[in-house]
């Protein structure tokens, strides 16, 4: 990035001369800072779950959740800045909701992924807003079956059968692509999330973290849920144990 | 007077400006005005109608009773319309009236509902809140003098508290251990109120069950716009339930002498 | 004193993905005198420390009431709070009027926090330069959130915000385990003594800079409230009863402990 300090990244709108927008970049790097979420989209269903650091030890475990539900079969995580992350989520309820209200329909993933990007890539275009700091997983099942896309900052949307965002992406990607998703059960697919949700999670670098995960398939009536306390804790058992055979 | 030529109209001789090139500056036309030209008309009357609903308080909670029909005018237009609508986990609302107005009901309610579970925060809305919400959805409608054509009924049960009220299209509401709406209003509430007042507490969901059902066959006998179809939701600690269709048994024998029942002989 | 040539607006990411404008939002927040939040089983409590710009001048007011069942305190820019604060009634009200219901305290944060967040991404606006403590009590029980100018909020046993809010901040992190099962009186009395380490070398909590406040049950230095259970602020001669509860402070030496002396005069603004 020698560009850096020119000039030519202070603006969302402007290009800096090898036909880069640098602002859209750096708001990558707010995604990158974050803890890494990921999603499975599977033979009949889809999982999300998100690595949330705990900064602090008064945080009420729990609470403050990173996964969001954006409507009845849709559900939503982010990597990035926070704030913004919710500020996507309730754009996205209001276009389900439009959906609803135009054609009496559940709007599927696509759609309103698609409608998402169009939304965040407006924000690459002015200097008067900045772009999104976000990367957004959108993961639900509708008539089209499981669906799962990622939007990025700059308004590039990508469907995926698994996607990882955040700081630990690259392994986690690495190790999603050895997995056979459209293979797995929803089931089977929670416990290799939260596997490698412990397995992307640096302990010498980083704060204490907590794992959450919701997913969408038949066992919730197409309902988008956190996954049980029952489920949630065998599979970190089974993350932890799969962590020790691993080191 | 009016001091703008412009709108004395156009020259009775075509020929003088045949194509209308002459230019016309924007005046104000001080023409006298139809004072109702800027008038809206709101509804007037419902269309296509549901008619009674009943409801009652029971032991376990609140039961329900509303038939299928759908009328338009006095001719039985569609005859499997469901007329109890579940929300959520703890509430039926029941509609007499305006079926269009209904099912725009329905949709707010799905608006909240899913605005409701997108939150996921352990709070959820019950028939107290969506009783107080429909309230001023009703009420707010009329003062436009546009309101929903409706008579609801909204039932619930929720941390071990039943809950039973009625609210218009003007907006009244009032909670009572027995309502019906429209037609049900004359003929079933004396009915319901003998069978339930003062029983509220010991009426098992069998015999809740036998008084809905013979008041609604009084009706089906009596109301020209119901039908001897039929269901009922029951809403008790265990959550809603709302049947299938139901038939009403009835005997038409003792019409034969009246006159105008059956074949005309005369 | 220019730090960098991406923090002047907040419309700008540093390449490093920051957003300097709302870090500096943060500042103002620490500028503000401590707030102290705590919560047990049954009571959400506040406590704040109060600043006055001289003798002749009045406290800053640090607390105020939102509804029956929520109330904030408020450390940074006070007119920035208000605005905000009003923004809270009003959602308050409106949930009462449209459901019949009290506002699920997490919710009205969340509001605010969308609020705040719009105010971090377009230009000629500049965050909020305000930190709030609310607490609450719903469906789901008393509640401590903290909601910050980024437009995030968070939910806490125990949190501090203001100056010297680490120095609080450490005393609640070990002691919080124990506030679930505290009555009222002692969850006051593990709020003061946090809020104590907030202060300036020669400073005491006295009545008129110490302002509490209670969401529960009343306790027993109490009179019955209407209805039960409601927000209500404790000052003046009231706080008296609570501030002589407290232990007298352990000195760093560890040298003999000396009993709280007489009132100091007004706590100065630090800045």
């Amino acid at each position: 990035m020698t560009s850096i300090g020119t000039g030519y990244d202070l603006s969302a709108s402007t290009y800096s001369p090898d036909g880069r927008i640098f602002q859209v970049e750096y708001a990558n790097k707010a995604v990158e800072n974050s803890g890494t979420a990921i999603g499975l989209r599977v033979k009949d269903g889809v999982v999300l779950a998100v690595e949330k650091f705990v900064h602090s030890k008064l945080l009420v475990p729990g609470a403050n959740r990173r996964v969001q539900t954006v409507d009845r079969h849709i559900g939503m995580a982010t990597a990035g800045l926070l704030a913004d992350g919710r500020s996507v989520s309730n754009r996205a309820r209001d276009e389900c909701a439009n959906i609803r209200n135009s054609f009496r329909e559940q709007p599927t993933v696509k759609y309103i992924s698609d409608r998402l990007a169009l939304y965040a890539q407006m924000y690459t275009l002015y200097s008067s807003v900045r772009p999104f700091g976000i990367s957004t997983i959108l993961a639900g099942v509708d008539k089209t079956g499981p669906s799962l896309y990622v939007v990025e900052p700059s308004g590039v949307c990508l469907g995926y059968h698994g996607a990882a965002i955040g700081k630990g992406r690259q392994l986690a990607k690495t190790e999603l692509e050895k997995l056979k998703l459209s293979e797995l059960t929803t089931r089977e697919a929670a416990m290799e999330a939260a596997r490698i949700i412990y397995l992307v999670h640096d302990d010498n670098k980083e704060k204490e973290f907590e794992l959450e995960m919701s997913w969408v398939c038949s066992e919730t009536n197409g309902l988008h849920v956190p996954v049980p306390a029952d489920l949630l804790a065998e599979a970190e058992r089974k993350a932890k144990e799969a962590l020790e055979n691993f080191e | 007077m009016d001091h703008f030529p412009a709108n004395w109209g156009r020259p009775r001789n075509d020929a003088i400006d045949l194509y209308a090139t002459h230019l016309l500056h924007p005046r104000p036309n001080n023409r006298a005005k139809d004072a109702f030209a800027d008038s809206v008309q709101r509804t007037q009357q419902p269309i296509v109608t549901g008619t009674s609903v009943l409801a009652i308080k029971f032991k376990d909670g609140i039961m329900m009773a509303a038939d299928n029909l759908a009328s338009y005018g006095s001719l039985a237009r569609f005859k499997d319309v469901q007329r109890l609508q579940a929300f959520g986990d703890y509430t039926v609302i029941g509609a007499s009236g305006d079926m269009s107005d209904f099912q725009f009901i329905q949709r707010l309610l799905d608006d909240i509902a899913v605005a409701e579970i997108a939150a996921q925060d352990g709070h959820d809305l019950g028939p107290v809140e969506i009783h107080e919400y429909m309230s001023q959805v009703m009420y707010g409608r009329r003062s436009k003098l546009d309101p929903l054509w409706n008579s609801l009924i909204i039932g619930g049960f929720k941390d071990g508290k039943r809950f039973l009220s009625y609210v218009d299209l003007l907006g009244t509401t009032y909670t009572a251990s027995t309502i019906a709406t429209g037609y049900g209003g004359y003929i079933a509430q004396p009915l319901l109120r003998k069978a339930v007042e003062g029983y509220e507490d010991v009426l098992t969901a069998e015999q809740a069950r036998k008084i809905l059902e013979d008041s609604m066959r009084v009706l089906f006998y009596r109301d020209a716009r119901s039908l001897n179809k039929y269901q009922l939701a029951t809403i008790t600690a265990a959550g809603v339930q709302i049947s299938d269709s139901l038939h009403l048994e009835t005997s038409w024998d003792f019409a034969e002498g009246i006159r105008g029942y059956g074949a005309q002989t005369q | 004193m220019f730090r960098n040539t991406y923090d002047s607006d907040n419309t700008v990411f540093s390449p490093q993905g920051r957003l300097h404008q709302v870090e500096y939002a943060l500042e103002a927040v620490k500028q503000g005198s401590a707030a102290v939040g705590l919560r047990s089983k049954t009571h959400a409590i506040l406590l704040a420390l109060k600043r006055s710009t001289g003798e002749l001048a009045s406290y800053q007011q640090k607390m105020f009431r939102i509804d029956d069942h929520v109330g904030i305190a408020i450390a940074g820019l006070t007119s920035d709070a208000r605005v905000l604060s009003n923004f809270m009634r009003q959602q308050a009200l409106s949930e009462r009027m449209v459901f019949n219901r009290p506002m699920p305290v997490n919710r009205i944060v969340s509001a605010i926090a969308d609020k705040a967040q719009v105010n971090t991404q377009e230009y000629g606006r500049r965050p909020y330069g305000v930190g709030f403590l609310v607490i609450g009590h719903d469906q789901t029980g008393p509640h401590l959130f903290e909601f910050s100018p980024s437009g995030n909020s968070y939910e806490y046993f125990a949190m501090s915000i203001g100056a010297r809010s680490q120095s609080a901040k450490t005393y609640l992190e070990k002691h919080f385990e124990s506030f679930a099962d505290c009555t009222l009186e002692e969850l006051i009395k593990h709020g003061l003594h946090a809020l104590r380490e907030t202060l300036q070398q020669d400073k005491e909590l006295n009545i008129n800079n110490t302002s509490i406040g209670i969401i529960g049950p009343t306790g027993q230095h109490e009179k019955p409230t209407s209805p039960p259970g409601k927000f209500h602020i404790v000052e003046g001669e009231t706080v008296r009863l609570y501030l002589e509860s407290m232990d007298a402070k352990a000195p760093a030496d560890g040298t003999v402990p000396v009993p709280p002396a007489a009132p100091a005069e007004d706590v100065q603004m630090s800045g």
